[in-house]
């Protein structure tokens, strides 16, 4: 069986971790993979540490991902970093908001979809799930601005070289 | 397989879903995370759904609904199973014509609960058989089935869900609306209904046959699924620990129980024929496995540290390893505050500089505990801020129990908080009493929920809306005080000061919405007008 992948998205609450997990596991699930995504989110909107797991593949079997077994580390907050580097696998890929050149986003809001950008250059879905995914999370006011961030995010994994640990 | 066939919904919204495609008549509850959305996502899908003042409640009037031959769902966290016990025990003795579903959502973990009871000691004590899924197909597969349970043995069902389970998205493909549901109607069932001890007596007997006839489908055709593997290593789980023991152990044997009381005991006992080893695993109290030994299988459970919080996969290879070794401590994260502008700051702020003793609860408030203001100093459970005051007062020296201050939430008073005011009312304490009810308009801490106090019903158009400071004066509260919070020409600390130097009764009211609910009420409001004066034209037009 192929081996599922793991994506931990963290941050802090109101930063959007939550559509951004939602856009992913919808993206995997329109591209036709098996999906689970979990999180804790009890009181995730008085503003203190959040995080969420993505696991797709053939088939999944639990929600959660295991310590040490993320493949890819998705981080909106710098100071979420080394609380969530433990599910970092070795060699797995870590992405934080500094990979965005200062004022490169229009709306400061969007940093959670211009990451999904940068994530969506190491995962194999197709890029119109991914834009299909963000849009069923969004108002459509906002989707230009939306579209305009992930094009940054991904064009900033694609240049830079994105960090292996 | 196409997108418009599978969905990917959290356990949470395949219930919702799944009541909806029973023909779910009205669905009722309380809000408490994990199970707050179900009812939400009824009432969005476009089923009927409704918050009550509490879980007591809200079991009550689905009975009543289940009475009259309709089909109801009630939701609510582990811990408003504990309020809605009364009813509870005593229905399983009743014949429910409509099927009567009642999800109890548990919170291994504490993820947001004050604790974390696991509530399939309620399947064995009120003798009501249980579903518990593992993934979000299974919720809403369990709950069709538990319709059709209830409907055949006229039974109360419980459906337990974990926080994991509630919340994880995972991919349902529904089955679609089911046929041939019963319209509602009355009818004279008096023996089986009327709980005297004439009729109770039988009753019971009755409850037990049912159970036995439902253990024995459970072994014939019950939801079981047998994953066959290596001999040497048996599991035996249900809900969410099942597929965390079968990533972890994918060589060994795996039987995952779907209905876990009654148990498929003489099936499990084949399985457990089959294998070398049998390990159960379950997170939370050893209760499966604490069934399976008491009928002679031999069975290994997890060393008890595993008792508290999740499992996930990593600690279930510890359970399997018998590794009983310190757990990695995880890195704590931020914790959560107050919102700026809450106004509950206000609030605590006050009551710290007065060194006032608080007797707290439960809400969005219950922050005031932490620091800056550190300014509580009880928390149980809902409504016990008032009883419990009222008990400090009682106890204490004269100088400290004038410092005692219960605080409660709007959604909490309307709660369980009426009774404490009457106990206040009743029993006063010599030195008088202060209960702070702390109305921000909404229930914030579960996601801002309508509730009584209000004045708008769960899909938040406009409903009768109840007075606490009428029901305090009506009750007989000497001092009843509205104040809003951001006054500028109010102190609220002088305000304190005053009432507790008064040995009567008070009740203070500090009234401001909550800022995350603030623009929403705004929009409810002006929905409303815009409605009501939409009326009034077309009203003129029939005149
Ligand atoms: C018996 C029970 N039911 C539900 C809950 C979940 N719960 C905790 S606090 C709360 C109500 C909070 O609303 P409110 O009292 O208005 O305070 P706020 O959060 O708005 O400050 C609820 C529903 C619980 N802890 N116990
Ligand atoms: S959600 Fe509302 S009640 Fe809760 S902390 Fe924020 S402002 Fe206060």
């Amino acid at each position: 069986m192929e081996k599922v992948k793991n994506i931990v998205i963290a941050g802090l609450g109101g930063q959007g971790v939550l559509t951004a997990s939602d856009m992913l596991a919808e993206a995997a699930f329109r591209a036709g993979f098996d999906v689970k995504k979990s999180e804790l989110h009890g009181m995730s909107q008085r503003g203190g540490s959040v995080s969420s797991d993505v696991r797709y593949g053939e088939q999944v079997l639990s929600p959660m991902v295991p310590a040490g077994e993320a493949d890819v580390l998705l981080i909106l907050e710098a100071t979420q970093i080394e609380i969530n580097r433990p599910m970092l696998r070795a060699g797995g890929v870590l992405i934080g908001p500094d990979l965005l050149p200062e004022g490169a986003l229009k709306n400061k809001k969007s940093l959670n979809v211009a990451l999904l950008g940068a994530v969506s250059t190491v995962l194999d879905i197709p890029q119109e799930h991914w834009m299909a995914a963000i849009y069923a999370n969004l108002a459509e006011k906002l989707h230009k601005v939306n579209d305009q961030a992930f094009a940054v995010g991904r064009e900033a994994a694609l240049q830079g070289s994105i960090a292996q640990h | 397989m196409t997108t418009a066939e599978r969905q990917l919904l959290s356990g949470d919204d395949a219930v919702a879903l799944a009541a909806l495609h029973a023909g779910v008549r009205l669905g009722t509850g309380y809000p408490g995370t994990p199970s707050t959305e179900i009812l939400e996502t009824f009432d969005r899908l476009g089923g009927h759904a409704q918050w009550s003042p509490n879980e007591k409640v809200a079991l009550e009037v689905a009975l009543g609904v289940a009475f009259a031959g309709a089909r109801t769902l009630v939701t609510m966290k582990h811990v408003g199973l504990n309020v809605a016990a009364d009813p509870l025990f005593t229905a399983a003795y009743t014949d429910v014509e409509g099927g009567l579903v009642v999800v109890s959502a548990d919170d291994p973990g504490m993820a947001s609960s004050q604790n974390e009871q696991d509530n399939r000691h309620y399947s064995r004590a009120a003798a009501i058989p249980t579903l518990e899924p593992f993934d979000s197909q299974q919720a809403y597969d369990f709950t069709l089935l538990a319709f059709e349970i209830s409907e055949r043995w006229k039974i109360p069902v419980l459906l337990r869900l974990t926080t994991r389970v509630c919340h994880a998205k995972t991919i349902v493909v529904p089955r679609g609306p089911v046929a041939g549901v019963a319209e509602p109607r009355f009818e004279h069932k008096i023996p089986a209904r009327v709980m005297i001890p004439a009729y109770a007596k039988p009753a019971h007997h009755r409850l037990r046959t049912k159970l036995a006839e439902i253990a024995a489908w459970n072994e014939a055709e019950g939801p079981i699924r047998i994953d066959a593997g290596d001999s040497t290593l048996g599991i035996v789980a249900t809900g969410i620990s099942a597929v965390h023991a079968r990533e972890a152990a994918p060589e060994a044997s795996h039987l995952t129980v779907g209905m876990t009381y009654p148990l498929p005991i003489e099936r499990i006992r084949a399985f457990a024929a089959g294998v070398e080893r049998l390990v159960v695993v379950e997170e939370g109290d050893p209760v499966l496995v604490e069934d399976l030994r008491a009928a002679g299988i031999q069975a290994e459970g997890k060393p008890e540290m595993y008792r508290f919080g999740e499992l996930d996969v990593a600690r279930v290879r510890r359970i399997l390893a018998g590794d009983t070794s310190p757990e990695a401590v995880p890195p704590k994260g931020k914790p959560p505050e107050l919102c700026q502008g809450c106004a509950h700051r206000e609030v605590f702020q006050a009551l710290r500089d007065l060194d006032c003793i608080v007797a707290g609860d439960i809400g969005c408030y219950t922050l005031g505990v932490l620091p800056p203001f550190s300014a509580m100093d009880t928390c149980v459970c809902m409504g016990a801020s008032i009883g419990v005051g009222l008990g400090l007062r009682h106890a204490l020296p004269e100088d400290q129990a004038r410092r005692v201050v219960s605080v409660i939430g709007d959604s909490t008073f309307v709660h369980s908080g009426l009774t404490g005011i009457a106990e206040m009312v009743y029993n006063p304490p010599a030195t008088g009493h202060l209960v702070m009810i702390l109305d921000n308009g909404t229930t914030a801490m579960t996601g801002l929920q309508e509730h009584p106090g209000t004045g708008r019903l769960l899909d938040h158009s406009t409903t009768n809306k109840l007075s606490f400071e009428g029901i305090a004066r009506a009750m007989g509260v000497q001092n009843v005080q509205v104040v809003e919070t951001t006054d500028k020409s109010l102190s609220l600390k002088d305000l304190i000061a005053e009432l507790l130097a008064k040995p009567e009764t008070s009740l203070l009211i500090t009234r401001q919405p909550c800022v995350l609910a603030a623009p929403k009420i705004r929009f409810y409001d002006k929905a409303a007008a815009e409605s009501a004066r939409g009326h009034t034209c077309s009203a003129a037009v029939a005149d």
